[in-house]
């Protein structure tokens, strides 16, 4: 038998139990070493899954481990990695997981998947020198509405019809469980400003104002579209969150703190 | 000639949940060693976690994911990252494994076996060829935990690992735990595997916990797991190989059940203790 086919039937085997042992796997215990060829198939799943479990916990907590680890098998047969870089593997299970049938009653539970999967590209994203208030300090009143900005490469804004924040924060521990007795919609504004990534909440509008920002429109139009979206959206909170996040940078500058 | 730049001490391969007590105080270790795909993000922790190691020890990249073993070629992009990484950071050393993880576009975040045939032999030389031409650098290839054995195989796991490293000047990383879980799972001498081993081309040891537990025969299965402390049977086999070739750059091993620092600082001592009497005992017969 060629290498080639007996490494192509080998890697049909891992992911098809259904298949049995290769045929041209053996041992010195017996012909079709079932057990033995089963600690790969184990590690490979095991593997996938624990993957999922570390980059999704806040997901795991709201479902519990069964349920996880059940869902977690599933998507991993139908969506295996496709790359050795197994940091970002599941930038696909919030999608699968708002699919999941299973999963329906618990409607809030992708967008809490895309939140924790939208830290994990922040944890890992280009380093930047974030913009303070102070900086702005020397820009002229008359030009700011003028000025564009660009987004730091950690921002990701998570919108949703839940208040994912909140329930987001219970399961992770940042906040005590409790009744979310004022239950509306939040978006999630996820950055990080130096070593750690961390959630806020956005206010009104704010949506459509970084969406603007990053397509390097000037803070007066962003603004205007921003207000135009939705009547409550406030300037001054949502520059404060930004701030407050580090989410942005004056455009046009080098970024200093760039690696080579 | 070295084959590898690490100092020849203990060292242990590093955890994140470890950064806090390492960046503490300095560790009496040789060198560290991270997992390189683990450090193909952008920026953020891992990064300035690997800067400080970097600053203060002397750093081993084991790759994971290069795929040497394939019939298919190698991945040029991934190739192109563990470059990056080696530029950036400058590592004494730069390791991978025999053995394949992706087949047909799907990475198996395993290490996979492969039959040893003149076929893959020639496949495996080209693969090594290719990564250290780009790397611009020597590599050390380490042999494998095997569960199964492959019908086509011609070729001695010894003899196929040292033609590797004659073809192409590579290095060998000699991984004891593996060579004890393999021989058990293969009711063979791990001792006769380590005689025919050639020794003179190892640029590191890797020393790792593994569990026992029975195939449906109720033959003997070892499971390398990485996930407890070096049984005093690889210990023994390590001692063998030292009190050969005087000390080498030795690595712990420990990527589940992590246990605290402390533990794990204890294992990599017990490492260099041996160390350091295998160049006792090399030193007595020249002094006598």
């Amino acid at each position: 038998m060629a290498v080639q086919k007996c490494q192509s039937d080998f890697a049909g085997a891992l992911r098809n139990p259904d298949l049995g042992v290769p045929q041209s796997v053996t041992s010195y215990s017996s012909d079709t070493p079932k057990e033995r060829f089963a600690v790969y198939r184990n590690n490979v799943v095991v593997g996938l899954a624990g993957a999922l479990e570390a980059r999704f916990p806040a997901t795991r907590k709201i479902v519990g481990e069964d349920f996880f680890n059940g869902a977690a098998k599933l998507f991993a047969a139908a969506h295996p990695p496709r790359s050795p870089l197994m940091l970002f593997y599941g930038d696909a299970f919030p999608a699968f997981l708002a699919d999941f049938e299973p999963a329906r009653e618990v409607p809030y539970l992708a967008d809490v998947a895309r939140l924790e999967a939208a830290r994990t590209r922040a944890y890992h994203a280009a380093d930047a020198k974030p913009l303070t208030p102070a900086a702005l300090s020397g820009v002229a009143l008359d030009t700011l509405a003028g000025s564009c900005f660009t987004l730091n490469p950690s921002v990701e804004i998570v919108a949703s019809d839940y208040p994912i924040v909140t329930i987001w924060a219970m399961n992770s521990g940042e906040i005590d469980l409790a009744p979310i007795i004022d239950w509306r919609r939040e978006d999630a504004l996820v950055s990080r400003p130096g070593c750690d990534v961390e959630v806020r909440r956005l206010p009104p509008g704010a949506k459509t104002f970084l969406q603007n920002l990053a397509a390097r429109n000037p803070l007066g139009e962003a603004a205007a579209a921003a207000l135009a979206g939705d009547a409550r959206f406030d300037l001054a909170a949502n520059l404060a969150a930004l701030f407050a996040g580090l989410a942005i940078e004056m455009a046009n500058q080098p970024n200093e703190a760039a690696l080579p | 000639m070295r084959v590898s730049l690490l100092p020849l001490s203990a060292g242990v391969s590093f955890k994140p949940e470890h950064f806090a007590a390492i960046s503490a105080a300095p560790q009496p270790l040789g060198f560290f060693e991270i997992h390189a795909e683990n450090y193909m993000g952008a920026g953020g922790v891992p990064h300035a976690q690997l800067r400080f190691l970097r600053e203060n020890y002397a750093l081993s990249l084991h790759g994971v994911g290069l795929n040497i073993g394939s019939t298919e070629p190698l991945d040029r992009a991934h190739l192109a990252r563990l470059k990056h990484l080696c530029d950036r950071y400058q590592p004494e050393c730069f390791s991978e494994h025999l053995a394949w993880s992706s087949h047909a576009g799907i990475f198996f975040n395993d290490l996979l076996p492969l039959p040893y045939t003149e076929a893959n032999l020639t496949s495996v030389i080209d693969h090594v060829d290719e990564a250290q031409s780009t790397l611009g650098r020597r590599l050390l290839l380490e042999n494998p935990a095997t569960y199964v054995r492959f019908k086509q195989s011609t070729i001695p796991e010894t003899e196929f690992l040292a033609a590797i490293a004659r073809a192409t000047g590579c290095g060998l990383l000699l991984d004891v735990n593996n060579v004890f879980v393999s021989a058990r799972n293969h009711a063979t001498s791990a001792t006769a595997y380590l005689e025919a081993f050639p020794l003179d081309l190892v640029g590191e040891i890797h020393l790792a916990g593994h569990f026992e537990t029975t195939d449906g025969q109720g033959s003997p299965l070892c499971i390398d797991a990485h996930g407890s402390p070096v049984v005093e049977d690889v210990f023994a086999l390590f001692d063998s190989v030292i009190a050969r070739t005087g000390p080498l750059p030795t690595l712990i091993e420990w990527d589940n059940d992590v246990p605290d620092w402390a533990v794990l600082l204890a294992e990599a001592l017990a490492a260099q203790t041996r160390l350091d009497r295998s160049r006792l005992v090399r030193a007595a017969p020249a002094a006598a």
